[in-house]
């Protein structure tokens, strides 16, 4: 038996957004920056997708900019607002490596976080008191690798207050099919979505700009959305991602309930099937329902992920490098979970088409596998 | 009952590819590996990424899995820290063999039997041989000029027993026909060179210097009189005959001791390197110990010499240049390797 579980990387494109893709591939061969009927029809298609991308978060369709993904998003955030406002960039520990870079790039400050991987409040308070000119405050809904979700409202908040000049970006990208966007992101005036986390497909991504928020472009050239980004529109993957935001909408609810019934079945098997077995996340600590993380002491992730794949199970454990060898995980690192535990961790992630039949599968392989590799310790 | 299957360490070069060809060719199963090792900067060897994408690659034309395992944690502890503590006590490493010693025939044989692999398979130039006894031995392969028996020189009955050595019986040409025969990007790819985590645009001095103090050192003769003056002293190797070159001399000077504490280098002619007997530690056996008339290899290339092995000494049956302390010292019967241990 097959089973995916590694949604949090990338999920199949729905049924219906492939079919909404096809035409345009081969059928339409339009640019939207044209003039004439093809180039028009193009352009209303990826204007059927901005009003459904805007409405994930009740956002006016002229301010979504479609980008290549989550990562050309984050990065027009950051540098964009930058280049927009000068001024320091701040972000949490746990952001992904597009966020991290950027800042870290730009001279910007990286905050500690809780023991959940959340920013920590006190201490964005303090940076946002202690350097005059913070310009941007990045800060993920949901964490890539555990799921954990920030309070990005009460993030907002705490920055109109202490940093007024400042704007808040939210990398929503692991937060779009769990989430009711227009909420987890209250006060967020960037946000970040890409299509294939959500049953869309790859390469098509937008950041979202509210409240008046401007940003300078990073990719130069044709002048494309609205001067924001060069560029000609990848309109198959913009019509899918557009039909994937419609989809994800209308079922997200229904969904997330199922879904983090699964996974909480799969915790606790695991857990009561593997000795000295612990979640990753600790109690308490909000998070999407679409990540399972487990740390076994005494493996290897590595030798692990090895095993279950011989059994069929797709899964990760934290980011890959270039090379794609397993690398350690630096959101794991700034939750303090030392790195013995660490190197030991498994991340399970679902989809709106992960089975019961899958979550069994893991069940049956995940315990067998940890204690083969436990026999073989040395 | 059916071939077992066998894992295949890949560094990305043509020995390793047609390593892989040639097990599959006998209907086994076979699954590659490449190791990701240092992170640092690298011309290439094992771990550049265009080494992984070409084993990658190599894996997808014969239609086999590839994974990447990281044991960079390991090749820190095992490798590049021994290697940079070595150079700092004056020792000559050889950070290819403690890499072979406890991270290719140590954690990853180990994996792949945790992963179902009882056997692991390389791109050595090397053999195994089966003996009367059911005992195994590293032995010389088919291209005496590409010989790597040397460098596995630690290799037990354990180890011995899931090894497997595909392209020992091909010479080099071979190697490369065979791949090139089969299409593998690799056919034409030259030979790694040097140390796999040391770039030969900066070079060990650089390394070195970034990682320990390096030490202004006096070069002086045989009666203590100062000839000259090196860089750092940690650079020395005993044998070595570059920078000792005295202004004005004829005959060619070599390095004949390294003193640390002091950091002298005293100097001499070729004679003044012959010794008798070289003290070795560290000895590591194919099956167990052995004394008395053996052949004795210093360096990768090098010959097999006569020797007799009594207690922690090597004696020469004809004097012998210096061995540098830290080399390799490995001991051979015929074409076999009957174990090694480290010049002193």
């Amino acid at each position: 038996m097959e089973a995916y579980l590694d949604h949090a990387a990338s999920t199949p494109a729905r049924p219906e957004v492939v079919a909404a893709m096809l035409p345009w591939l081969a059928e339409h061969p339009g640019n939207p920056s044209g003039s004439h009927r093809p180039a028009r029809e193009a352009r209303r298609a990826i204007d059927d997708a901005r009003d459904a991308v805007a409405a994930l978060l009740d956002a006016d369709p002229g301010d979504v900019v479609f980008t290549s993904g989550g990562t050309e998003a984050d990065n027009l955030a950051v540098d964009g607002v930058l280049g927009v406002r000068g001024g320091v960039a701040v972000c949490g520990a746990t952001e992904h490596p597009a966020v991290l870079d950027p800042v870290r790039l730009s001279g910007g400050v990286v905050l500690p976080t809780d023991a959940g991987g959340r920013i920590d409040l006190g201490a964005l308070a303090d940076a946002l008191d202690a350097i005059a000119d913070v310009r941007l405050v990045s800060v993920m809904t949901a964490n890539n690798e555990t799921g954990v979700v920030n309070p990005v409202s009460e993030v907002a908040a705490l920055v109109a207050g202490h940093a007024p000049d400042a704007v808040v970006h939210t990398d929503a990208v692991q937060a779009t099919a769990w989430l009711d966007l227009a909420g987890a992101c209250r006060g967020a005036h960037l946000v970040s979505i890409t299509g294939h986390k959500f049953g869309g497909p790859k390469g098509a991504g937008a950041l979202v700009l509210r409240d008046g928020a401007t940003v300078a472009p990073v990719l130069r050239g044709g002048g494309q959305e609205r001067e924001r980004r060069s560029g000609t529109q990848n309109v198959p993957a913009i019509v899918g991602l557009g039909v994937a935001a419609t989809l994800v909408a209308a079922d997200r609810e229904v969904t997330a309930a199922r879904i983090g019934t699964l996974r909480d079945r799969l915790e606790a098997g695991l857990l009561s099937a593997v000795p000295d077995a612990r979640r990753t996340v600790p109690d308490g600590v909000p998070r999407t329902p679409g990540i399972a993380h487990v740390c076994f002491p005494g493996i290897e992730s590595e030798a692990l992920l090895f095993l279950l794949e011989r059994d069929g199970i797709s899964a990760s454990a934290a980011s890959s490098c270039a090379s794609g060898a397993q690398e350690p995980s630096h959101v794991l690192a700034a939750m303090g979970v030392d790195r013995a535990a660490a190197v030991g961790s498994l991340r399970l992630s679902f989809g709106h088409a992960t089975t019961d039949a899958e979550v069994d599968h893991a069940l049956a392989v995940v315990p067998a596998a940890v204690a083969r590799l436990r026999e073989h310790a040395r | 009952m059916s071939a077992p299957p066998v894992m295949v360490a890949m560094s990305g070069g043509v020995d390793s590819s047609v390593a892989a060809a040639l097990l599959l060719e006998e209907g086994r199963e076979v699954v590659g590996v490449t190791l990701r090792l240092w992170g640092g900067e690298s011309d290439s060897g094992c771990c550049a990424v265009s080494d992984v994408d070409d084993a990658r690659r190599v894996c997808d034309t014969l239609g086999i899995e590839h994974h990447v395992f990281n044991l960079g944690d390991d090749f820190d502890r095992h490798v590049v820290g021994p290697y940079v503590a070595a150079h700092a006590a004056g020792l000559t490493p050889n950070p290819c063999i403690e890499c072979n010693r406890h991270v290719k025939f140590d954690r990853l044989l180990y994996r792949a039997r945790a992963l179902g692999f009882d056997r692991l398979a390389t791109g050595h130039h090397a053999r195994v041989s089966l003996r009367s006894d059911g005992t195994r031995r590293i032995a010389r392969p088919a291209d005496s000029a590409k010989d790597q028996s040397y460098v596995l020189h630690m290799l037990g009955q354990d180890q011995l027993s899931g090894l497997e050595l595909p392209v020992g019986d091909l010479t080099k040409d071979e190697v490369r026909q065979r791949a090139a025969f089969l299409g593998l990007r690799t056919a034409g790819k030259p030979d790694s060179q040097d140390v796999c985590f040391i770039t030969r645009e900066h070079g060990r001095g650089d390394f070195l210097s970034r990682r320990i103090p390096l030490t202004p050192g006096l070069v002086v003769d045989a009666t203590g009189a100062e000839v000259g003056r090196v860089e750092a002293i940690e650079l020395v190797t005993v044998g070595q005959r570059r920078g000792m070159e005295l202004a004005g001399a004829t005959a060619p000077r070599y390095a004949v001791a390294v003193d640390m504490p002091t950091a002298t280098v005293t100097v001499g002619s070729a004679d003044d390197l012959l010794v008798d007997a070289t003290p070795v530690g560290g000895f590591s056996w194919a099956d167990g110990p052995v004394s008395g008339p053996v052949r004795v290899q210093v360096s990768a290339h090098g010959q097999a010499v006569e020797a007799e092995l009594v207690g922690d000494s090597v004696r020469w049956a004809a004097p012998h240049r210096r061995v540098a302390p830290g080399q390799s010292v490995v001991f051979y019967e015929g074409d076999e390797v009957l174990g090694g241990a480290t010049a002193i």
